[in-house]
């Protein structure tokens, strides 16, 4: 690896509203960790204004120990700390040398390293979505949902030697063992093997080598397999050497000076990869059994994300424990002592049940990419906590994208296509709503190269920020518009577009009330749900008929979006389930996740909430914390439903009764991750007895087969031809999924 | 107490049993002394000619050595008396070995050879060329059955001395041999160090099962010695050792934390990790090769120790012997196994030791073949 690129300035972001800083200093690589409040753009749409403000982030980075004096003394230009906390072995050695380097006025407190690791691994475990993944063959990463229950576990931490840690709780640990050999074993060992000195090198040469020239395998000794140990098991490392050794003294009279130049170096390489990995692998496993353990998190910056080694430490745990014990791994396995010691000092971010944080992908280098150590990471806070959705029927197993990308290479194409050739659209749309900032076009530009950049390396490495999905490309691309300034850039469409809706509303409902059969109003209310859920400006197709429709000067109102609907039966049609059930049962309270500003929330949802009221039902609606493409934000909903308030007088009571309550998801995604709800959100939603999702981020591309403990409506417009016909339909589709709650379809 | 006593079952002599290792191939060869004058007489002419030629020499051919100082007297064995002659040579050389055999003439007798350990399934084939054309019969028995009853035979002819362990092992001079009796063992641990390792754990005479194993054997010692050192032997490589400081190779706790770590009880010396010292190229320049040697066998050593005491601990094993070819000459290794037994367990683990460490597989093969009355 470029030794050179390891520190460069940029890495270094916002170091001037830094405060708080950690560092982790060890045999060779050193981390730093800070948390600044890095200005953003936020959209107030009430007063049609985007204004500027902050949002805090935590930054960590890597770079060579002995870089560590350079990289102070830059932190300290920009601004000299006045505290540090400080971990790994190196702290403690060169603290003389941080102190000359931050300056006399920065106070340095020495933070316990194994303590640091352990708290480090808790918050990852906790915070970082697919932050853990299991390992098996070649490519076969499997992302594990953020489990609520992650005590106790073991930590095996891989540094210059090995540690062994057993974890109870987010406070109580224990240092069970350890190995000398470990990283530095397998760097010093290989320099003196295969002069190559560097780390990565070394890691690289073992990944070409092959082994079975040097070690001696059961096949060798045997000539074939021997009870249960296969043919080509190791039984001896390094055993081939001796025999080189012998055949060439007695071939020429004991000079054996060339015995180095008959080895290939790359085999070597391997062999001690293959044994220090093994050998790690079953000591981990001797002392999970020992304790009762049934997972190990490996930590540490030895694995660094190579196949080789994780596919041998995976194997040997599943081996040697007889697959009672679970090999796990992390995306940042190497930054568990600098958020440890980061943390040591911020007691604020500790608090989870105050904040919350997660990944900015489009600021985070790529972690996970084989080989590739993550040079930078990012982390954004929100000011509110999250918490797994009290609906979901397996909260341990949930994972919301439907389709993980990693696994379906067809897929991935097929989206790694489209959000590429959408960027340049969609970027232009950015561009457009900040028409009056001089640098707009150049922020677009820097938008769409940061955007491509990423999609070029998911290509090369799926696995870079987790599970690859819609979901995270989606968000992706709004973390990488917020990045440059781009606050809302549909917020003008989203006002234009409730207006007109707004517009539309009392003859809406009052053809609606018009109907006096229950069953012919609940369908038209059903097919207004999914007609407004025509309106995305997330979808290509959507966006070309509106565009054709305005350069023809047609209106592309309401009814027009209900003629392009699929007839019934659609796709997925439960609708006389839901109208049977309707019939005879009355909600006590319903959630609705919205979708999009304009006709759909307007005249879709509102009426459909309408009628739920009226029956009796109370309905919560639930909406993004920030805005993303032209979903309808917790604050606009506010404003719409005091609107609506004005035009019909029954919606006006419930929301004065509580009947109508409005409530903020916590997240900024057109998709839905159940596994993070605001808890002020999660709390009310225990007490729903309906789930309405709708739209094809939230219903479709995620939760399409989550299961929930009580009735639950799926509804969306299939928007995408390629999706449609995977599902096996075609464009505008419907999908409209009713799900009684198991044992209530039996009263 | 093994073997039966009925003549009419014993498989005719010469009686040896053979170990084929990765590495090392070990022979047992027993010598009866209980003949009388008639059956001295007619003793067959090759018979004698083996005799002769395996008790008067201590070496055969380059690499064919006998330890003398293992033979073992008035051993009873498939109803005679005889000595016991322990004998060795690198698997590399079975070649070798079928030629010396051809030429001192075991090609005219009816003769049957047992044999376990790898090279038994590997060298089958052409054990049975050669056998075809000296009259050899191959017996293949199970490695882990014979170590096993090897251990328990030995142990049975030489109750006092055959089983030991160290007393104040790291102490350079008043470490002490002291004997251990092992006439209960059970359960214990076996950990027999070859080219790799065996571990298995021992329940009673007949019941054991392998608990685990490990690449990083004697093989691993050797060969990563002749790489690093240029050595040529083993015998070289643990001379090499003996002189060697392994600090200087690897990364101790004060080479990282500038000290003790005291909360977790790491002393400044020890290792935080084998070899953690040489990608730094002053500390390379700074080392001998009885360092790096010296460190090869601490890191191999070491490793095994903690294998084995995890064992020890998942199976509520407290005894552990140490067996196998890599302890041979290498009292080091021994000592620091004794000593990392006892710290590390807070002294719940008890180190034990047999003399013959690399013979009992041989042992308990030729055992195998007397039972099996052939």
């Amino acid at each position: 690896m470029d030794q050179a690129a390891a520190l460069e300035i940029p890495h270094l972001r916002h170091l001037q509203e830094a405060k708080m800083f950690a560092i982790d200093v060890g045999g060779s690589l050193a981390k730093i960790a800070y948390f600044s409040n890095v200005p953003v753009k936020r959209a107030h749409y009430a007063d049609n204004k985007i204004v500027s403000c902050s949002s805090g982030r935590l930054h960590f980075a890597k770079f060579e120990a002995r870089q560590l004096e350079s990289c102070l003394n830059f932190i300290r230009e920009q601004g000299p700390p006045t505290e540090i906390r400080a971990t790994g072995g190196g702290s403690h050695r060169r603290k003389e040398l941080i102190q000359k380097a931050l300056g006399p006025q920065c106070t340095i407190y020495l933070e316990d390293e194994m303590k640091c690791i352990v708290t480090g691994a808790n918050f990852l475990l906790r915070n970082i979505p697919h932050e853990v993944f299991s390992y098996e063959k070649r490519d076969n990463f499997k992302f594990k949902p953020n489990d609520t229950n992650v005590f106790p576990y073991l930590l095996v931490n891989i540094g210059s030697g090995v540690s062994i840690i057993k974890v109870e709780s987010e406070t109580s640990f224990e240092r069970i063992g350890g190995s000398a050999l470990g990283g530095a074993s397998f760097w010093g060992l290989g320099s003196l093997l295969t002069g190559t000195r560097d780390f990565d090198e070394l890691l690289q040469l073992a990944e070409e080598g092959d082994h079975r020239s040097v070690d001696t395998l059961i096949g060798d000794i045997y000539g074939s397999d021997y009870v249960g140990l296969s043919a080509d098991t190791i039984a001896c490392s390094f055993g081939k050497l001796s025999r080189v050794h012998a055949t060439s003294a007695t071939n020429n009279g004991g000079d054996n000076n060339n015995i180095r130049d008959n080895v290939n170096p790359a085999d070597l390489a391997r062999s001690l990869l293959l044994v220090i990995s093994n050998d790690i692998g079953q000591l981990a496993s001797l002392y999970a059994l020992s304790h009762n353990l049934d997972r190990v998190y490996f930590g540490g910056y030895f694995l660094r994300s190579r196949p080789l080694s994780m596919h041998t430490l995976s194997f040997a745990v599943n081996f040697w424990s007889k697959a009672k014990v679970e090999p796990l791994f992390l995306r940042h396995e190497g930054y568990l002592g600098a958020i440890g010691a980061y943390l040591a000092g911020d007691k604020s971010a500790m608090i989870s049940d105050k904040v919350s944080w997660a990944e900015n992908y489009a600021c985070s280098s790529l972690a996970g990419v084989p080989g590739t150590a993550p040079s930078h990471l990012e982390m954004d806070l929100f000011e509110w906590p999250m918490v797994s959705c009290p609906l979901l029927k397996h909260p341990e197993k949930y994972t919301a994208d439907t389709v993980d990308l990693t696994k379906d290479a067809p897929a991935r194409e097929y989206w790694l296509d489209c959000f590429e050739n959408a960027i340049t659209k969609f970027v232009e749309v950015a561009v457009e709503s900040q028409k009056d900032k001089i640098d707009a076009e150049e922020r677009g530009q820097a938008v769409r190269e940061k955007y491509l950049e990423k999609i070029k390396y998911l290509r090369l490495n799926p696995c870079v920020y987790g599970s690859l999905t819609v979901r995270s490309l989606l968000d992706m691309r709004e973390q990488c518009l917020l990045e440059f300034d781009f606050a809302d850039p549909y917020m003008v469409q989203k006002r234009t577009e409730n207006q007109l809706a707004l517009g539309e509303l009392k003859k809406r409902i009052t053809h609606l009330d018009s109907i006096a059969d229950d069953v012919e109003r609940q369908t038209e209310l059903v097919i207004g749900l999914l007609a407004g859920n025509v309106f995305d400006y997330g979808a290509k197709e959507v966006v070309r008929l509106l565009q054709e429709a305005e350069t023809k000067n047609e209106s592309f109102g309401f009814e027009r979006a209900n003629s392009l609907l699929q007839k019934r039966p659609w796709l997925v049609d439960n609708l006389d389930q839901w109208l049977e059930r309707a019939k005879s049962h009355v909600h006590k309270c319903a959630a609705i996740f919205v979708d999009n500003c304009g006709a759909d929330f307007v005249l879709g949802v509102v009426p459909f909430a309408r009628e739920l009221v009226r029956r009796g039902t109370r309905v919560m609606l639930c909406a993004n914390a920030r805005p993303v493409l032209n979903d309808v934000t917790y604050d606009e909903l506010r404003l719409l439903a005091e609107q609506i308030a004005s035009i019909c007088p029954v919606w006006n009571q419930a929301l004065r009764d509580g009947r109508i309550k409005l409530q903020d998801s916590g997240q900024s995604s057109p998709c839905l991750d159940f596994a993070r709800i605001k808890r002020q959100t999660a709390e009310e939603l225990s007490l729903c007895d309906l789930l309405v999702i709708e739209g094809m981020g939230r219903a479709i591309h995620t939760n399409f087969n989550t299961e929930f403990t009580c009735d639950s409506i799926r509804g969306a417009v299939l928007k995408n031809k390629w999706l449609a016909k995977r599902l096996g339909g075609d464009m505008f589709s419907v999908v409209f999924k009713f799900e009684a709650k198991d044992n209530v379809t039996k009263e | 107490m093994l073997a039966t006593d009925s003549n009419a079952q014993r498989p005719p002599m010469p009686w040896f049993g053979m170990d084929i290792g990765g590495s090392l191939t070990k022979v047992i060869y027993f010598e009866p002394t209980d003949l009388d004058p008639d059956e001295s007489n007619n003793e067959h002419e090759n018979l004698k000619t083996i005799k002769h030629y395996l008790k008067s020499n201590k070496a055969y051919g380059k690499t064919g050595k006998r330890d003398a100082h293992l033979e073992m007297e008035r051993c009873k064995m498939g109803g005679r008396v005889g000595t016991l002659h322990f004998i060795r040579f690198p698997t590399a050389e079975m070649s070798a070995f079928m030629a010396l055999a051809k030429s001192k003439g075991i090609a005219s007798m009816a003769t049957t050879i047992c044999a376990t350990g790898g090279g038994a399934h590997l060298f089958e084939e052409q054990f049975r060329e050669v056998g075809k054309e000296l009259n050899l019969i191959l017996h293949k028995f199970d490695e882990l059955d014979s170590l096993i009853r090897g251990i328990h035979y030995i142990e049975a002819c030489n109750p006092v001395n055959e089983c030991y362990y160290f007393k104040n092992p790291m102490d350079e001079d008043q470490f002490e041999k002291v004997p251990y009796d092992f006439s209960n063992p059970y359960p214990y641990l076996v950990v027999n160090i070859g080219s790799g390792v065996s571990i298995l754990a021992v329940y009673s005479p007949t019941e054991y099962k392998r608990v685990t194993g490990t690449s990083l054997g004697g093989g691993t010692f050797l060969g990563l010695c002749c790489l690093l050192t240029g050595c040529e032997t083993f015998e070289e490589a643990i001379e090499l050792a003996e002189k060697g400081d392994s600090q200087k190779v690897d990364k101790l706790v004060k080479d990282i934390y500038g000290g003790d770590y005291p909360k977790f009880d790491l002393r400044a010396d020890t290792v935080a990790s084998s070899f953690g010292n040489m990608n730094c190229k002053w500390r390379r320049e700074l080392t001998s090769k009885e360092d790096l040697a010296r460190a090869t066998l601490a890191t191999i050593t070491n490793n095994i120790g903690s294998i084995a005491r995890m064992c020890a601990i998942n199976e509520g094993i407290t005894r552990v012997v140490f067996v196998g070819n890599f302890l041979r000459v290498n009292a080091l290794s021994m000592r620091m196994l004794a000593y990392a037994m006892h710290f590390w367990s807070k002294g719940s683990l008890k180190a034990l030791f047999l003399e013959h460490e690399g013979y009992f597989g041989a042992a308990g093969c030729l055992m195998e073949l007397l039972k099996s009355g052939n």
